[in-house]
């Protein structure tokens, strides 16, 4: 479990994160939204206790993660896959990290298995790709085996078969108990990964809720028509409360579902070339949200 | 990978904290590098050849030295520890030690340092005896090999010197000191200063080119000079000075240790202080 409580960080004049709170629960893979510069990965810094807060806290499994004088076995984090030192392979890099640890190369060897990297073990980093490189961070991540995950854009440079591979990893870590955090700042990587999403903007809360209830939000369903009578048809559909945007050859309408628009069509005599009903994807409610809420914002000042 | 149950659990099995540990995994990080094993043989290698040369030139050069220089061969330690070789090394261990520190801030590397170790202040002191365990090693076998090399080509000339003379001994002794004391030096200015080039030009300044501002003529300006690293070994490696009259002020033997052994142990504590306080 993670709590952040109140965090603001200042960079000199710049703020960052501002009076953020939120709760990442166990069990679940919590995505964590926002644009580029929201303050994500400036939250997961002081979550591992890099920065220290302006004010405010956050803490992991109740208590402030800088306090341990060890932290593989309590949060296992990959920020960013490049930050390692080119000259190692990936087995010296891993086995430094985990003897700081305690941790035996045994392990070394599982997590390299794990992530797929065993061939590509005694190869130095420098030469990896970023896919690669973030394989290597997941391992990282894994080598103490502990309660909670976070990783910062994890996705970045893998290839199809890694993106499917690491969100099967992420369901499956929270499926053992375990609290997923996942950073990203594209919404369509979330929808096929995480139950819960925390959005932020500008360094605040946006949201934070399951992320159903989030697309819902977002705008409502539409539905399209296509018809040579649209004139007929936009007064008809008006007249029984629907919004209507008219384009030459069709029809985008709100606050009516398909069956209703093609029973009106039908009483009216209009003839349909298309009638289909498109839901809202998650990146346009996103969209919507972080920009209606990037507008007030502006509009504040 | 082992299924994760309960927590507590977990963390239960968590093995203890232990510094040994720190060591060893700086240990791994220092000699997985290619660069660790180069430089140390190459930075032995010169110095000892720069030796083995200035033993060289004063075999060719015996014959037409004064009687007096022939018997009493002051030129012999000289050989043995010289300049160019040393305070190359100097720089050299500064550096090496140095990127223990910097190559993590430039890659990044030290955040997943930190989260992974959060006791940041520990991290440090493991960098630091593995530097001064590496370099300390490394600079036995400079100053034995140096000693041992030029003193061999003297034997041709009978103008070498023992290594059971005391002064001899004090000379060896503060050469292979010479090595960790820059480098933790060098590890220490990494931690201040974060950023690699500016480590470097401030590590080469201080020791290399700071020493060189002083004179011994003045009493204040050779107290300030006897302070520097390199000029405390250069009297630590000299058998004989005038005493201390109006106009020349050398260093006693007694204070030139204590500088050595002074500068890693005044540098390391406002490093621990700054890294345990500095956002990473």
């Amino acid at each position: 479990m993670i709590e952040v409580i109140g965090l603001t960080k200042r960079y000199g004049g710049k703020t960052a994160v501002d009076d953020l709170s939120f709760t990442v629960r166990p069990g679940h893979v919590t995505g964590f939204l926002g644009p580029n510069g929201a303050g994500k990965t400036t939250t997961l810094r002081v979550i591992l206790g890099l920065d220290a807060p302006t004010s405010g806290a956050a803490t992991v499994g109740g208590v402030l993660f800088g306090s341990h004088r060890r932290g593989l076995h309590h949060v296992g984090a990959l920020l960013d896959a490049q930050q390692v030192h080119g000259g190692r392979s990936a087995t010296a890099h891993l086995t430094a990290l985990a003897r700081s640890n305690g941790i035996g190369r045994r392990r070394v060897a599982e997590v390299l298995a794990e992530v797929g990297l065993t061939d590509a073990a005694h190869r130095r980093v420098g030469g990896f790709s970023l896919g690669m490189k973030q394989r290597l961070g997941i391992a990282a991540a894994l080598l103490g085996d502990p309660p909670v995950l976070m990783f910062d854009e994890p996705i970045n440079g893998m290839d199809p078969e890694g993106v499917r591979w690491v969100r099967h990893l992420f369901r499956r870590l929270a499926a053992e108990g375990r609290t997923v955090f996942l950073s990203s700042h594209l919404m369509t990587e979330m929808e096929h990964t995480a139950d819960h999403l925390v959005v932020i903007g500008q360094g605040r809360l946006i949201a934070a809720e399951p992320l159903r209830v989030f697309a819902d939000r977002g705008t409502r369903r539409r539905v399209t028509v296509r018809t040579p009578q649209t004139a007929v048809l936009a007064a008809a559909l008006t007249a029984a409360g629907a919004t209507v945007d008219t384009a030459p050859d069709h029809l985008a309408v709100r606050g009516l579902s398909a069956e209703r628009v093609g029973a009106l069509a039908f009483t009216n005599a209009v003839e349909l070339h298309e009638l289909t009903t498109r839901t809202t994807s998650l990146e346009e409610a996103f969209m919507e949200i972080t920009a209606g809420h990037a507008d007030h914002l502006a509009g504040s000042r | 990978m082992t299924m994760y149950a309960h927590p507590t659990a977990a963390r239960a099995a968590a093995p203890r904290a232990r510094f040994t540990d720190l060591v060893a995994a700086e240990w791994i990080k220092l000699w997985s590098l290619r660069s660790t094993p180069w430089t140390l043989g190459l930075a032995t290698l010169f110095v000892v050849g720069a030796a083995a040369l200035a033993a060289k030139a004063d075999y060719d050069n015996f014959p037409f030295y004064e009687p007096e220089a022939q018997r009493e061969h002051m030129f012999s330690l000289g050989d043995a520890f010289p300049q160019e070789g040393y305070l190359t090394l100097m720089l050299v261990a500064a550096s090496l030690g140095a990127l223990t520190m910097v190559s993590e801030y430039g890659s990044g590397l030290i955040r997943t340092t930190t989260a992974a170790v959060p006791a940041r202040g520990a991290v440090v002191l493991a960098k630091a005896v593995v530097t001064a365990a590496v370099w300390s090693m490394a600079g036995v076998v400079v100053a034995v090999g140096s000693f041992t090399v030029s003193q061999a080509i003297l034997a041709g000339r009978d103008a070498a010197v023992s290594i059971s003379d005391p002064v001899s001994l004090r000379a060896v002794a503060a050469s292979a000191l010479l090595a960790p004391v820059c480098a933790l030096i060098g590890l220490c200015l990494g931690v201040l200063i974060r950023h690699a080039a500016t480590t470097m030009v401030t590590g080469a300044f201080l020791l290399l080119m700071l020493p060189t501002m002083f004179s011994s003529d003045k009493r204040w300006s050779a107290e300030l000079g006897h302070l520097m690293p390199g000029i405390a070994w250069n009297r630590l490696t000299t058998d004989w000075m005038p005493p201390p009259h109006p106009g020349y002020y050398p260093a006693t033997v007694t204070e030139s240790w204590l500088v050595l052994a002074a500068w890693p142990l005044v540098l390391l504590i406002p490093a621990i202080l700054a890294v345990r306080r500095r956002d990473v």
